[in-house]
C-alpha cells in the first residue's frame, strides 16, 4: 500500500486552554468542599477520601498496567495511543498527597486500630500480625515507592525513544514490564485489602483483590479511551487512528465490564451459597434498608447499561457512544467504590450530600490537570516507537 | 463428459498489500460477485471487499436468548414446581444459584447454534463441492499466493475487461475456471456406506469404552479406591462400632428438636380415648387422604376398604373395614393402628407423616359412611 510507505507525520499541538481551566475549576470547587468537609465532619470526609484515593489509584495503577501489558504482550494496535495511559499513570506520583490527610484519621476509619477493641477480640488478635498500624503505614508507602519506581522506569525509556528511536529501549521496557507484573498483582491486591476490606476487619473474601483489579483496569481503560477518542476526533493525534482502533478499545471495555460482573457475581454466589454468618453479614449490610437500592443501582450502572451500550459492533466504533460509555464507566467505578466503602461509615442507610459530591469533582479535576501537565511537556504520540507504524496500519 | 461452463476468471498476487489493493480496486469497479482467497486471514479485507457485516451475530443473539429463557424455565419448573426440595435452606427458586447454569446454557446454545447455522445455512452443508475445488488456482492460494476470482455471473462481467483489470493490477496466472454442472449440483446421499461405517465404528468405540470403564476399569486398583472408603454405608457391616451397625440410634433419653415421640406405644385403648384428629375434612385433606389410602392401604384393603386385596392369596386377607367393629372405632384408634400396625399389618409410621395418617383416617371414615349411608345422607 502506498499510504504505509510514508513515515508517520506528527506535529505537536497544544491542548486548548479551556481544558486546563475546566480542570482547575473542578479541582478548586472540590478542594473547597474537601476542606470544609474536613473541618465540619472529619470522619465522613476521611471515608470519602478513601474513595478518592482508591479511584485515582485505580486509574493510575490500572494505566501503568495497560502500558506494561502492551509491552509484555507485544501488542501493536495500541502503540499509537500508548501515551494516554502513560500520562494517566503519572497519577501514582500524586497518590501520596491524597493519602496524607487520611493518615491523620486512621484511628477514626479502622476498627482494628483500636487497641481496646483488639484486646477483647480473638479474631482481631489473630489478624494483628498483619493488621497493625506500623505495618500498615510501611505497606502503604512501600507500595507508593514501588509504583513510582516502575512508573519512572517505563515512561523514561518511552520518552527517550522519541528522540533516539532506539529499538533496544522497547526490549528494556518489555523486561521491566515483565518484572512489574508480579509486583502489580501483589500490590493491588494488598492495597484493596488494606484500604477497603480491612474497614470490616472481621470479614474476608479471597477474591476481593481481583474484584478491585477488574474495576481498576476497567476505569483506567475508560479514562484512556475517553481521552484517545476526544483528542483523535479533534485532530490532536496522528492520522491513521480509525474505527478499527476504536473497536478494539470498545471491545476491551466490553470485556472488562463482563469480567467485573463475573468476579462480582463469583464473590456474591459463593458467600450466598455457603451461607456462613461470618461472611454473609457484609452483603446483608448492603441488602438492608436503602442500601439495597444502592446495590441494585450498582448492578444496573456498572453492568447492565455498559453491557447493552457496548454490545453491538457499530456501538464500539461510534466515537460519541464510546466517549459517553467511558464517562459512564468512570462514574460507575465511583459508585462501586462508594458501595464498597460507605456502608461501614453509615450503617443505617445511604448517605449522600455535598461532601460526597466534592470528592468526585476533585478526582476529575486532578485527572484533567495531571493529563494536561504531562501533555505540555511530552509528545502525544510515541513517535520513536518501532511499532508505531504497524500500529497505525492495524486493521480488524 | 458434460459441457464445461465458465465459473470465473482468476488472478494471483504475491503480497498481502497487493491483494488488499487489488480487492479494493475490484470492489470500486462495481463487481459484487467476486471472492478473495488467501492462505491465511488478512486484516482489513472486509472493508477492502466492501462486505456487509455478517448476519451470524444475530443468530448467536437469538439462540443465546432462547437458551437463557429455556434454562430459566427448566429450572423454575424442576426446582420450584415439579419436585421442590429445600437445598441448603435456600428458596425453591434460588435465582443466584441458577445464574451459572443459565450462563452455561446460553453460551452452549448460542455457540452450537451458530456453528450449525454457519455450516448448514451459510456453507450449504452437506454439499461440499465448489467450482474452485481441485483447480490449479486453489493449489496456489492455499500455499503462498493471494488470489482474486471474479465470477462470470456478475452483472457487469465481461471477460476482456476482467482480464485487462487483472493485468492493470499486476496479477499473474490470469486464467479461467470452468465447472461441470452435473458435478456441482450432484446430490450427495447422506447414508453413504463410508459414512454408515463411520457411525458403526463410532458406536462400537463409544459403547466399548463405556463398558470397559464402568464394568472393568472401576474395579481395578487404584480406581477402585473410590469405592473402598472408611465410611458408614447402609446395609454393610461396620467394624467401627461394637454392634456392627453403621446407623446410630439417638442418645438414650433424648428426642429430636421440634419432634414429640408417639406417646401411646402398645396402648391402643389410651390412644383411642385420648387422640383427637387435628384435621378438618376439607377438600385438600380428603384428596391427600385418598392419595395415601390408594398408595399404602388399598393393596390389601382394596380401593373401597372391602378387604378385597389385590394380593389375594399371598397374604391372609384383611377384614373389611365396613364391619360394625371397625365403623365404631374412633379416629385415635385408626391412627394408632396405622402407626403401630395390627396382627399381620405392619407399621406405616415411616411411610406416612402424622398429618398424612390423620388425613387417611378421615378418608377411611368417608369410605365407611359411603357404604353404610344414613337415610339423611341420601336426601
Amino acid at each position: 500500500m502506498s499510504a504505509s510507505e510514508k513515515s508517520v507525520q506528527y506535529t505537536k499541538k497544544e491542548l486548548p486552554a479551556n481544558v486546563s481551566k475546566f480542570g482547575i475549576a473542578l479541582l478548586a470547587i472540590g478542594l473547597v468542599i474537601i476542606v470544609i468537609g474536613y473541618l465540619t465532619e472529619p470522619t465522613r470526609s476521611a471515608f470519602n477520601n478513601i474513595i478518592l484515593l482508591m479511584f485515582l489509584t485505580s486509574i493510575g495503577l490500572g494505566s501503568l498496567f495497560l502500558v506494561a501489558i502492551e509491552y509484555v504482550g507485544g501488542a501493536v494496535w495500541s502503540t499509537p495511543f500508548r501515551r494516554m495511559p502513560e500520562f494517566l499513570s503519572s497519577l501514582v506520583v500524586v497518590l501520596p498527597l491524597i493519602a496524607i490527610p487520611l493518615l491523620f484519621h486512621l484511628h477514626d476509619i479502622f476498627h482494628w486500630m483500636h487497641p481496646e477493641a483488639v484486646e477483647t477480640d480473638n479474631i482481631l488478635q489473630g489478624k494483628a500480625p498483619y493488621l497493625n498500624t506500623n505495618f500498615f503505614i510501611i505497606r502503604v508507602f512501600a507500595f507508593f515507592i514501588i509504583w513510582f519506581v516502575f512508573y519512572k522506569l517505563l515512561t523514561r525509556n518511552s520518552k527517550l525513544q522519541d528522540n533516539t528511536s532506539d529499538q533496544h529501549l522497547t526490549t528494556k521496557n518489555i523486561r521491566i514490564s515483565a518484572i512489574f507484573m508480579p509486583f502489580f498483582a501483589i500490590t493491588i491486591t494488598f492495597t484493596a485489602i488494606d484500604w477497603m476490606m480491612s474497614l470490616e476487619p472481621h470479614w474476608f473474601s479471597t477474591i476481593y483483590g481481583v474484584y478491585y483489579f477488574s474495576g481498576s483496569v476497567l476505569a483506567a481503560l475508560a479514562a484512556s479511551t475517553f481521552i484517545i477518542v476526544w483528542l483523535n476526533e479533534r485532530g490532536y493525534l496522528v492520522e491513521g487512528i480509525i474505527s478499527d482502533h476504536y473497536y478494539s478499545l470498545g471491545a476491551l471495555l466490553f470485556a472488562f465490564t463482563n469480567f467485573w460482573a463475573y468476579i462480582a457475581f463469583s464473590q456474591f454466589l459463593l458467600i450466598y451459597y455457603a451461607n456462613l454468618p461470618e461472611e454473609t453479614f457484609w452483603f446483608l449490610q448492603r441488602w438492608e434498608g436503602n442500601w439495597l437500592i444502592m446495590s441494585l443501582v450498582l448492578i444496573v450502572v456498572h453492568f447492565i447499561v455498559p453491557y447493552f451500550g457496548l454490545l453491538s459492533q457499530p456501538s464500539k466504533m461510534n466515537p460519541k457512544r464510546l466517549m459517553f460509555m467511558s464517562v459512564w464507566i468512570l462514574f460507575a467505578h465511583i459508585v462501586d467504590l462508594y458501595w464498597l466503602v460507605m456502608p461501614t461509615f453509615s450503617r443505617d442507610g445511604i448517605i449522600l450530600g455535598w461532601v460526597e459530591l466534592g470528592y468526585p469533582l476533585a478526582a476529575f479535576g486532578i485527572l484533567i490537570l495531571v493529563f494536561v501537565q504531562k501533555s505540555k511537556k511530552e509528545n502525544l504520540i510515541p513517535i520513536g516507537d518501532p511499532k508505531l507504524k504497524r500500529g497505525l496500519d492495524f486493521r480488524l | 463428459m458434460a459441457e464445461k461452463i465458465l465459473y470465473s476468471y482468476t488472478g494471483l498476487f504475491d503480497t498481502p498489500d497487493e491483494i488488499i489493493h487489488a480487492a479494493k480496486k475490484v470492489a470500486d469497479e462495481g463487481y459484487t460477485k467476486f471472492d478473495v482467497n488467501t492462505p491465511y486471514p488478512i486484516h482489513g479485507m472486509n472493508n477492502a471487499m466492501k462486505l456487509k457485516p455478517s448476519k451470524l451475530g444475530y443468530v448467536a443473539l437469538v439462540f443465546g436468548l432462547t437458551g437463557a429463557f429455556m434454562a430459566t424455565m427448566l429450572m423454575y419448573w424442576m426446582m420450584a414446581i415439579d419436585y421442590p426440595i429445600v437445598i441448603g435452606g435456600k428458596p425453591f427458586f434460588a435465582f443466584p444459584a441458577f445464574i451459572p447454569v443459565i450462563f452455561e446454557v446460553t453460551v452452549l446454545s448460542a455457540s452450537v447454534a451458530t456453528v450449525l447455522t454457519m455450516l448448514f445455512v451459510f456453507f450449504k452443508f452437506p454439499n461440499n463441492s465448489h467450482p474452485l475445488h481441485g483447480t490449479e488456482y486453489m493449489k496456489q492460494v492455499s500455499s503462498d499466493k493471494y488470489g482474486i476470482s471474479i465470477q462470470a455471473d456478475d452483472p457487469i462481467y465481461e471477460t476482456d475487461k476482467v482480464k485487462a483489470l487483472f493485468k492493470e493490477l499486476g496479477g499473474k496466472n490470469i486464467s479461467p475456471v470452468y465447472y461441470d454442472n452435473e458435478e456441482i449440483n450432484a446430490k450427495h446421499k447422506i447414508f453413504e456406506p463410508k459414512f454408515v461405517g463411520l457411525l458403526i465404528v463410532a458406536a462400537l468405540l463409544v459403547s466399548g469404552t463405556t463398558y470397559i470403564v464402568l464394568n472393568k476399569l472401576m474395579f481395578m486398583t487404584p480406581f477402585s479406591w473410590m469405592m473402598e472408603q472408611d465410611k458408614a454405608i447402609p446395609q454393610e457391616i461396620n467394624t467401627f462400632f461394637a454392634d456392627s451397625l453403621g446407623m446410630r440410634n439417638p442418645v438414650e433419653g433424648t428426642i429430636a428438636r421440634g419432634f414429640i415421640p408417639y406417646l401411646y406405644k402398645g396402648e391402643p385403648e389410651l390412644a383411642a380415648a385420648n387422640l383427637v384428629n387435628p384435621l378438618l375434612p376439607t377438600k385438600e385433606v380428603m384428596a391427600q387422604g385418598k392419595k395415601n389410602y390408594d398408595t399404602f392401604c388399598s393393596p390389601c384393603h382394596g380401593y373401597f376398604a372391602e378387604g378385597d386385596s389385590r394380593l389375594r392369596g399371598q397374604f391372609p386377607n384383611p377384614p373389611s373395614l365396613h364391619s360394625q367393629k371397625a365403623r365404631e372405632w374412633s379416629d385415635g384408634m385408626l391412627f394408632h393402628i396405622i402407626t403401630e400396625g395390627q396382627n399381620v399389618m405392619p407399621s406405616y409410621a415411616s411411610q406416612m407423616t402424622r398429618q398424612e395418617r390423620w388425613a387417611t383416617v378421615l378418608y377411611i371414615h368417608a369410605l365407611q359412611r359411603a357404604f353404610n349411608a344414613k337415610e339423611t345422607d341420601l336426601k
